[in-house]
């Protein structure tokens, strides 16, 4: 046997303070009404700060400050001068990744490879790819002189903290709108960490206000009525409400939402490179991704092999230490979460469909759930409808290609989708049909600043990256 | 010798291609013609032959929905004098002609100027192309009757949805004859579908319909109902076109927001290899 | 596919019999697509194997060497000096393992012999007209006897690249059976030249032709082209002989050879072999290096490990 010793990514780059204010009009600030929570490391439950949490004077003040950066500072600078800012703060992520992936990795529990060989390259790659667009906008097709829309309200989730806040504030501030950013309450650090980067970039106070804090903090950002532009990424039913909440408002929306996404395979797939795909598909980031392929649809005649071999490739996963250079499969992101993933998985083996999980020691602190896949799957179950947002697969069948497509957009869903076949005209014959904003094919879980990214149907409404993402930002 | 009796025409609902009356048996009195007066039951039904049309008109090349919506405008052009009748002075009608002429014209171009290579940093071909939405339903402007009608169907199906028009209650007849038209212009059944009426009846069918993909409020003045609809509209995540302002000009250069709104952005990714 | 159905075990020794069987067969196999293979055994690169790890994967690696010179200078002398350096690789530390194999021409197999005698280390000789196979037959297969005769337990062979690439599959397959034969108990190791092959279709192919005809072992190279051993061509020859057990019961071993220079890459191989065929593999009768230079560097590692300072080359032998 070749046992791998404890390879830890060292904590030591990263200096943790105990506590973190608001990040309002360029300075740390306390909440005025003091109130605070904690974050915590899900490997270990250990409390990694005290966090303050933003009351609705917090975000009158940060929206306040946001407002009059817009109008005095950032709307008015020359777009080259707003892409020097975008530029600097680029480098200064790539400066500071591994501080940031290790952040990222502690306060998400994420593994240190994905956090390193993922998020933080793209995090970089996306401020350098929309600081260009600063000074090229009337170029972008959206007319000869598109203009900001002014003070942005961004709601980000936890399962991409720095990345998501990336994917906002970068085409934000390219587009010369200021922001107020509210990370997910269990994932504030790095987006605290950025904050001092803005300052690090002698960005101008005002441009970006990152208030912290639960549901409460988010609905009075989004509801604040000195805010021209929502963008929120989470949950279906989150988007829903802020939907509602902008109605009858001037306020432009765009949402990044749920999804079920189904991953097809066909019978002359290339199998392992598939294998790698499912598995990359839905336990990447332990399944806590939007996009996840959380549905195998396999066709019948390799379901057998697929799965296998799908089996077998499980059984390599690392489970354990976010900080363990070797880890794949790192933690849950919160109690509630592994809660969530419990539930659900508790219904698809009542409802008959059948479970297993390599076998995988599991430590004792923190949250933690093995990656397991149900097989006997149908599109009535519980499993293959609702969103888990965990390393749960759920395996179904199919028999041609027309019935691969209507199972795979038989829901409200429309985020992303895989193709596996080595026939080209078959996938572009697929990706026509499927009703999904990006289809992968022959590969999966694929991301660049330069790639829209967004859903049809209930997955949300606008695109992330590319041009189009300017889009969202523009008065167009 | 006696002067002929003219035959009147009978203004009914516009679905699925056919030209049924409105389920409720209802009508009201519009310019001395009784007009269907559709139920949320006919907004169902239209919904459902708008929908049933969506795999085909969206399935169509992009050059033969152009075609089609140049016939339209070829249509129209030929029944100039019946909108006149209605009221429609002649150079609105000219000017909806001219719309549909532009908005066919897009229908193969759009995608080149709303899509394209991404160039990714990776070994991978990346494509991001628009593709329609779906089923629109859309509450259309009062005035102008005729060019505003053109102005929010044209772009909403060049692109391949289908559409649900609650027509402005105070103009009927121009949309009834409209669908006269497009009756004649080749363009599949279900892919307009117009319904006279009270908007206040139907637009919030519309708006609440989960197999509808987006709602264009354009023609909603009243602020509040506006609101209502959006929040309705909520419930599946629809897109939403909000408004118009008080006083837009429908003689301008339309731009392509109209037709991006109701469109979805399809990235797809392939690997490069040997 | 068929290729991993319990029904296809028996139909397989069937497939050399007819190029039509062996094309269709071949051309069944699931396809390899470049990026994925490339992403997945660059993935695999990342693991961090340090400390009891890296000093258990050190050892491995060293008994697994077949260390190799094939030149047209080498001279009895020289290879004496290399079977030497096989049996002890660090004089100044007994528990040191010996390597997998010493590896050269046929010309050279008698002095090597000499020198390895009962020592546990095989004796491996490329033949069949090394490097590239362009030779008659007969020549080829006398290559190998005589090889064989001079002492060899392991015969390198290379196949008819020019065959596999005009598609007469049967006529590499062929070859490669007589070869084995002509082997008589040696070890038959097959090398694909995989730097020709061009695809990773066509190597894993190769891989199930090679295995189908008999081969105890693939192998990546000769060394004498371009491109030699890459961890993405491993690992679909891996996937290969994973997949043929599976299917026939039979395991065939794999072995990396060419470009492989330091431990830093030869761990990747192990981390590669242990996550994709599993423990089964993890040993010198199962997966081997073809290197030369490789050895000197895992011997100033494994130096390091133990002492704590890092060595240099003046204090390990040049051989």
């Amino acid at each position: 046997m070749f046992e791998y010793a404890p390879a830890p990514e060292s904590r030591s780059v990263v200096d943790l303070k105990p506590s973190y204010g608001l990040f309002i009009d360029g300075a740390f600030v306390d909440p005025t009404d003091g109130g605070s929570f904690k974050s915590i490391n899900p490997a270990s439950e250990e409390v990694l700060a005290e966090i303050a949490e933003a009351g609705a004077q917090d975000v009158e003040r940060a929206v306040r400050a946001a407002r009059t950066a817009y109008d005095k500072v950032w709307g008015p600078m020359p777009g080259r001068d707003r892409a020097k800012y975008l530029y600097r703060i680029a480098r200064l992520i790539q400066e500071r990744s591994r501080e940031l992936a290790v952040l990222e990795s502690l306060d998400n529990g994420k593994p240190i490879r994905e956090s390193r060989d993922v998020d933080l390259p793209l995090v970089a790659a996306h401020f350098f790819y929309y600081a260009g667009w600063a000074d090229k906008l009337e170029h972008a097709g959206f007319g000869p002189n598109p203009r900001p829309i002014g003070v942005a309200a961004q709601v980000i989730p936890w399962n991409f903290p720095l990345l998501m806040l990336a994917w906002k504030i970068a085409p934000a501030l390219a587009a010369g709108n200021t922001v107020v950013l509210k990370p997910a309450e269990t994932t504030p650090l790095t987006a605290l960490l950025f904050a001092e980067i803005c300052q690090q970039a002698d960005l101008p106070a005002g441009v970006v206000n990152i208030v912290t804090g639960a549901g409460d903090t988010g609905r009075a950002l989004v509801e604040h009525p000195g805010v021209d532009k929502v963008a929120f990424t989470g949950s279906t039913e989150v988007g829903r409400a802020i939907a509602r909440s902008v109605a009858g408002t001037s306020k432009k929306l765009t949402l990044e939402l749920g999804g079920k996404a189904a991953n097809i395979v066909f019978d002359d797939a290339p199998i392992d490179q598939a294998v790698e795909g499912i598995v990359n598909g839905i336990f990447f980031n332990q399944g806590h991704v939007c996009c996840a392929g959380s549905r195998l649809l396999v066709q019948e005649n390799v379901a057998d092999r697929v799965l296998e071999s799908l089996k077998r490739r499980m059984a390599q996963l690392r489970v354990g230490d976010p900080l363990d250079k070797n880890t794949d499969v790192g933690a849950i992101n919160s109690a509630a979460q592994l809660e969530r993933i419990r539930e659900l998985s508790d219904a698809g083996s009542a409802e008959g469909a059948e479970r297993w999980s390599p076998p995988c020691e599991l430590p004792e602190q923190g949250f933690w759930f093995a990656p397991t896949i149900f097989t006997g799957v149908t599109q009535a179950h519980r499993i293959a409808r609702e969103e888990i947002f965990g390393p749960v697969l759920s395996v179904l069948t199919f028999r041609t290609p027309a019935e691969a497509v209507e199972k795979a957009n038989n829901t409200p869903y429309g985020l992303s989708a895989g193709i596996w076949t080595d026939k080209g005209s078959r996938i572009l014959w697929m990706a026509d049909r499927l009703r999904a904003g990006v289809v992968w094919a022959n590969t999966f879980n694929k991301f660049d600043p330069t790639s829209p990214f967004g859903g049809y149907k209930e997955s949300g409404y606008g695109r992330e990256g590319g041009r189009h993402g300017l889009e969202g930002y523009l008065n167009v | 010798m006696s002067e002929r009796v003219a035959v009147r025409k009978t203004y009914k609902l516009f679905i699925g291609g056919k030209f049924p009356r409105s389920e409720s048996g209802r009508s009201y009195l519009v310019q001395s013609s009784n007009v269907s007066l559709a139920s949320r039951k006919d907004a169902r039904d239209a919904v459902v032959a708008a929908r049933a049309a969506v795999k085909g008109w969206a399935g169509a090349t992009a050059y033969n929905r152009g075609q089609i919506l140049y016939r339209a405008a070829e249509m129209l052009e030929g029944r100039r004098e019946q909108f006149v009748a209605l009221g429609i002075p002649g150079d609105e009608v000219d000017a909806a002609v001219d719309r549909w002429v532009w908005y066919a014209g897009w229908a193969d171009k759009l995608a080149q100027v709303y899509g394209g290579a991404n160039p990714v940093a990776g070994p991978y071909f990346n494509i991001s192309a628009p593709e329609p939405t779906g089923v629109v339903a859309v509450v259309a402007p009062e005035r102008p009757a005729l060019l505003g009608l053109v102005s929010v169907i044209a772009p909403a199906i060049v692109t391949g949805n289908t559409v649900v028009v609650a027509a402005s209650p105070s103009e009927p007849l121009a949309a009834v004859t409209l669908a006269e038209v497009l009756a004649t212009s080749d363009l599949p059944g279900g892919v307009v579908n117009i319904l006279t009426g009270a908007i206040t009846e139907t637009a919030p069918a519309l708006a609440a319909h989960m197999d509808v993909n987006a709602i264009d409020l354009t023609g909603v003045t009243d602020a509040s109902l506006a609101t209502e609809l959006e929040v309705k509209a909520a419930e599946n995540l629809k897109r939403v076109l909000r408004p118009a302002p008080a006083g837009h000009d429908w003689s301008g250069d339309p731009g392509v927001t109209r037709m991006t709104a109701l469109l979805e952005t399809k990235t797809v990714w392939h690997p490069k290899g040997v | 596919m068929t290729a991993t159905t319990t029904s296809a075990r028996s139909d397989l020794s069937e497939l050399g019999r007819s190029e039509t069987a062996l094309r269709t067969f071949l051309h069944g196999l699931p396809g390899v697509d470049q990026v994925g293979a490339e992403q997945r055994a660059a993935q695999l690169g990342t693991r961090s194997i340090k400390t009891t790890a890296k000093a258990q994967a050190i050892d491995l690696a060293i008994r697994m060497v077949d260390l190799t010179t094939l030149e047209g200078a080498d001279t009895p002398g020289k290879v004496r000096a290399l079977a030497a350096k096989a049996l002890r690789p660090d004089p100044a530390d007994p528990s040191c393992p010996h390597v997998g194999a010493v590896c050269v021409y046929p010309a050279m197999v008698p002095y090597v012999a000499e020198v390895l005698g009962g020592s546990g280390v095989h004796l491996a000789s490329v033949a069949t007209a090394f490097p590239s196979g362009q030779a008659p037959l007969e020549i080829k297969l006398a290559d190998t006897r005589a090889a064989v005769a001079a002492g060899a337990d392991e015969i390198d062979m290379v196949i008819n690249r020019g065959a596999f690439l005009a598609g007469r599959y049967k006529e590499v397959y062929d070859e490669i059976v007589a070869t084995k034969e002509a082997c008589g108990d040696a070890h038959l190791k097959v090398i694909l030249e995989t730097g020709e092959l061009a695809t990773y279709d066509n190597v894993r192919r190769a891989s199930w032709l090679a295995m189908l005809a008999g081969g105890d072992f693939i192998k990546t190279s000769t060394g004498k082209v371009p491109v030699a051993a890459t961890l993405p061509v491993t690992l679909v020859m891996l996937e290969a002989v994973r997949d043929f057990r599976a299917a026939t019961g039979r395991q065939v071993g794999v072995k990396p050879a060419g470009g492989i220079k330091t431990t830093k890459d030869a761990i990747k191989y192990l981390v590669m072999v242990n996550e994709t065929v599993g423990p089964d593999w993890l040993d010198p009768d199962w997966f081997r290096f073809g290197a030369s230079s490789l050895l000197n560097d895992l011997l100033m590692q494994r130096t390091k490990l133990t002492t704590g300072v890092y060595s240099g080359p003046d204090y390990f032998t040049l051989d």
